[in-house]
């Protein structure tokens, strides 16, 4: 499964909405997420893809995740 | 109180205030996890106290200064006993003198071990108690922490600080499931302030309304209430264990 599929998948779960309804170009904040929600969802995410992510404010959507694990994979 | 199924990890309990935490902790069903970074002999007669309740024990001599090492301490910990419910942030040490004569290294010790220790174990121990949806942090502040004292530029500042932390924390996790709360003692017992001069004993005594000193038992019952599955709704607030001695 792609990265950004796999980040779609877990904060759809997180937030209990369909995949299709996550936006991956908006911040998180927009996805009804706030930061401690955003902490929480990148520990599930090294927990479940074996990454270490240091969390910034300049990863604010999904896409730029994405981008962030896939330099570390 | 009932601490059964709980796990709690106390910091300098090695002896003095944190040992007796512990051992209340044990003794009324918590398993414990002992840190301490000095006194290992004392640390193994704390432990073999708190496994004398019967409950699950461990002892790590960490340095809680040193992020690194407590991250992964805490992850194996974490591993071993399921998880970590209680923390108590209690390891301190003092270097009393008066600003005239205390050095930056002096200044800088204190807030290391007293403050930023106190962070990075936060930090280490709550995303843990974050995926349980349940922590309670109780951290050692100090009555110096709200009225200052002579001597203690580095201890009565980092305290301060830990009051600070504190309530800080406890707005970051609130709706977690997470309380953090402080207790301030006042001049309690302990090894710790045995050391201190007769000069400022004597004007720390006359201070104290209920005219004695504090025992440890008198600290750690204000802990283990704070620690209690009951105290819910209490969060980012500082009991002061001191016999009237800041009104």
């Amino acid at each position: 499964m792609e990265i950004k599929e796999k980040l779609v998948e877990i904060i759809a779960k997180y937030l209990d909405v369909d995949a299709d309804t996550v936006k991956t170009d908006v911040p998180f904040t927009e996805l009804g997420l706030d930061s401690l929600d955003v902490a929480e969802l990148v520990m599930q995410i090294e927990d479940e893809m074996g990454v270490s992510v240091e969390l910034s404010a300049e990863l604010d959507t999904v896409d730029k995740l994405a981008d962030y694990i896939a330099e570390q994979l | 109180m009932n601490f059964q199924g709980r796990v709690a990890l106390v910091t300098g309990a090695a002896r003095g205030i944190g040992r007796t935490i512990a051992e209340k902790l044990a003794s009324e069903g918590a398993d414990v996890i002992i840190v301490d970074v000095a006194s290992p002999e004392n640390a193994a007669e704390a432990l073999d106290a708190v496994k004398a309740y019967g409950v699950r024990a461990a002892y790590r001599c960490l340095d809680i200064t040193d992020g690194e090492k407590v991250g992964e301490a805490v992850n194996e910990l974490v591993k071993e006993f399921g998880k970590i419910d209680i923390l108590v942030n209690n390891a301190g040490i003092t270097k009393d003198k008066l600003i005239l004569m205390m050095n930056e290294s002096e200044f800088d010790a204190v807030l290391n071990v007293n403050l930023k220790g106190t962070f990075i174990m936060t930090k280490a121990l709550v995303r843990h108690m974050m995926k349980n949806r349940y922590g309670r942090i109780v951290n050692m502040a100090s009555v110096v922490g709200l009225m200052g004292n002579v001597g203690q530029a580095n201890y009565s500042a980092s305290k301060a600080g830990v009051i600070a932390l504190t309530k800080t924390t406890a707005k970051e996790f609130a709706t977690r499931g997470i309380t953090c709360n402080a207790v301030a003692p006042g001049f309690i017992d302990t090894s710790m302030t045995a050391v201190l001069s007769e000069e400022a004993k004597k004007a720390m005594f006359d201070m104290i309304p209920m005219g004695r000193v504090g025992r440890p038992e008198d600290v750690a019952n204000a802990v283990l209430f704070l620690a209690a599955e009951a105290s819910a709704y209490i969060t980012g607030e500082v009991i002061k264990v001191d016999g009237g001695l800041y009104i």
